[in-house]
């Protein structure tokens, strides 16, 4: 399926980071409305979100994404850049303003079916890898399969069903770790374990890949890695990518859109080769 | 430069009033315990003797192959009443400990139930059930396995809750991402990661219910612990000195075993 890209891009580990093209249809500020008509992947507007009344964590942010977009959120540690994406997929219920992902709507206290449906079609990839280490590398990226009908197979890879299990090895193909299948997933080093992560997202084939700080836990030259090949499996499979940074060179490099979050609120939504350094001195400073 | 001189604090500076009298009260207590439920130096003086003698009718044990077969016997049926509730109430304990654990359970806050529940089981003793499952179901080994069970629930209950509730939480995390649902975040990602712990505390209730089901017989509830107390009974002291050598043998040879187990989880 993907593996020649991915085998091209993990053949030469060291290169130099390519400059992805940036999207003609974002501006300065907002989406142009040609990005605003297609299809809407994230439509947050005015949204709120507070775990206790005197501390609101997100003040009315306005977010629209559409499809095939790779944006990368960056803010400080606190201005509510997790927060945000737990609330797009409704791990976590808003406070206040509107909030649809893949056309369904959240609201405070999430129905079941709503988040099912969004997490359906949803890759959701975390800071650490997050994987059962006690299992094998087969059976987490299998796990992928929860929330799909008859999801009690997706326990191990022993009791899933052939076309899983294919699935699977295909979304470990493209991640170059085929050949680790059978061993456990704490025998791996970080940045294999974090490709483990990939696979299990990408196995459900998602319209939509949210990523929070993907590169954090990795050594340089992984996290380039970890990155360069969220963007490509991205691009080839027409997924939209969103994920929080705090490395710049990331999020300029591997987004075509960046959007700073500070204290609660969008300080900018800009083209990422539009992003100047005072903007970014900007979102840093205290 | 300011010459600044701390004088050293004092050595009881830890000494709250509440703690000087908490412990002068329990110092006094324990005195005047002693006094009433210890053993006198007189009371050891004429006991002694007695437990000298007692041995002395205890030897040598008794080897005739017909008491050592009824014996052998005996012990397969404790041996078959400890395997057969410890493995019932293990099963048993795994979901009573999910719906007790905290921040795991289905329930929320309805967990201190099972909680309650839990810890009931477990200051209720071993031989308090043995009595209540004879009055229920009659004297014999169905009693004993009943009251092993029980007593493994309420041992298991509690340390597979706590192994649930310190289980790593990312992985947890990733899976509700993923839209699964509790149950399957328990067999997916729970049980997993807690796997060696539960197999630990497993093994030492095997080794406590061994142990427990060899005095059950005391109270009519099956097994050795029945032969034991017919042998006192009866005042046939080398028959009780030989059910006592392999009783030993037998909790010595668990504890072995399951110390091996556990070092080759470890």
């Amino acid at each position: 399926m993907l593996s020649s890209a991915s085998e091209a891009l993990l053949d030469r580990p060291a290169r130099e980071p390519q400059r992805l093209p940036a999207r003609a249809d974002v501006t300065d500020g907002r989406p142009t409305p040609a990005a605003r008509s297609g299809t809407p992947v994230i439509d947050a507007r005015g949204l709120m979100k507070s775990y206790d009344q005197r501390r609101p964590i997100l003040k009315g942010v306005d977010l629209a994404i559409s499809a095939g977009e790779r944006v990368a959120l960056i803010g400080s540690n606190g201005s509510g850049k997790s927060t945000l994406l737990r609330c797009l997929i409704g791990l976590h219920g808003i406070s206040g303003g509107s909030l649809a992902t893949m056309n369904q709507n959240l609201s405070a206290r999430n129905h079941r079916a709503v988040q099912d449906s969004i997490r359906l079609k949803t890759g959701f990839v975390f800071q650490k890898h997050c994987l059962v280490r006690r299992r094998t590398v087969l059976s987490n990226v299998v796990h992928g399969f929860f929330g799909t009908p008859g999801s009690w197979r997706a326990h191990s890879h022993h009791l899933a069903p052939t076309a899983w299990r294919m699935r699977a090895m295909e979304a470990l193909d493209d991640v170059r770790l085929a050949d680790r299948a059978l061993a456990r997933a704490d025998t791996l080093s970080g940045g294999q374990q974090q490709r483990v992560a990939i696979a299990r997202a990408l196995v459900r084939q998602p319209r939509l890949l949210i990523a929070d700080e993907p590169a954090a836990s990795l050594d340089p030259l992984s996290g380039q890695n970890v990155m360069e090949l969220f963007a490509r499996l991205c691009a080839d499979h027409g997924i939209t990518l969103l994920f929080t940074s705090h490395d710049m060179d990331h999020a300029l490099t591997y987004a075509n859109r960046v959007v700073a979050l500070k204290n609660g609120r969008i300080l900018f939504d800009k083209a990422s080769d539009k992003v100047s350094q005072e903007d970014l001195k900007d979102t840093f400073d205290d | 430069m300011t010459d600044i001189r701390h004088a050293a604090p004092s050595r009881l500076s830890g000494l709250t009033p509440t703690h000087f009298v908490a412990i002068v009260t329990l110092g006094a207590l324990i005195l005047a315990s002693m006094g009433q439920v210890a053993p006198s130096p007189q009371q050891l003086a004429t006991g002694l003797p007695g437990m000298v003698d007692l041995v002395g009718r205890m030897l040598p044990p008794n080897t005739e192959p017909a008491f050592l077969w009824r014996v052998g016997v005996r012990i397969l049926e404790t041996f078959q009443i400890a395997l057969v509730g410890a493995a019932i109430g293990i099963v048993l304990s795994l979901p009573v400990a999910w719906l007790a654990a905290r921040g795991v359970s289905p329930l929320g806050r309805g967990h201190y139930v099972f909680k309650a529940f839990v810890s009931f089981l477990r200051t209720v003793p071993d031989l308090v059930w043995a009595l209540l499952f004879v009055a229920t179901v009659g004297l014999g080994a169905v009693a004993g396995t009943m009251t092993i069970m029980v007593d493994t629930i309420g041992f298991c209950g509690r340390f597979f809750a706590e192994a649930m509730e310190d289980a790593e939480k990312d992985p947890q995390d990733a899976l509700t991402a993923i839209g699964a649902r509790r149950s399957s975040i328990l067999a997916g990602a729970i049980l997993p990661d807690i796997a060696p712990s539960l197999t630990n505390s497993s093994l030492f209730a095997l080794e406590k219910a061994v142990r427990s089901s060899v005095v059950l017989g005391l109270v009519g509830a099956g097994g050795i612990g029945q032969e034991l107390k017919v042998a006192f009974d009866l005042f046939q002291y080398r028959n009780a000195s030989t059910i006592i050598l392999v009783i030993f043998v037998i909790v010595l040879a668990m504890e072995l075993i399951t110390d091996k187990l556990r070092a080759r989880i470890q």
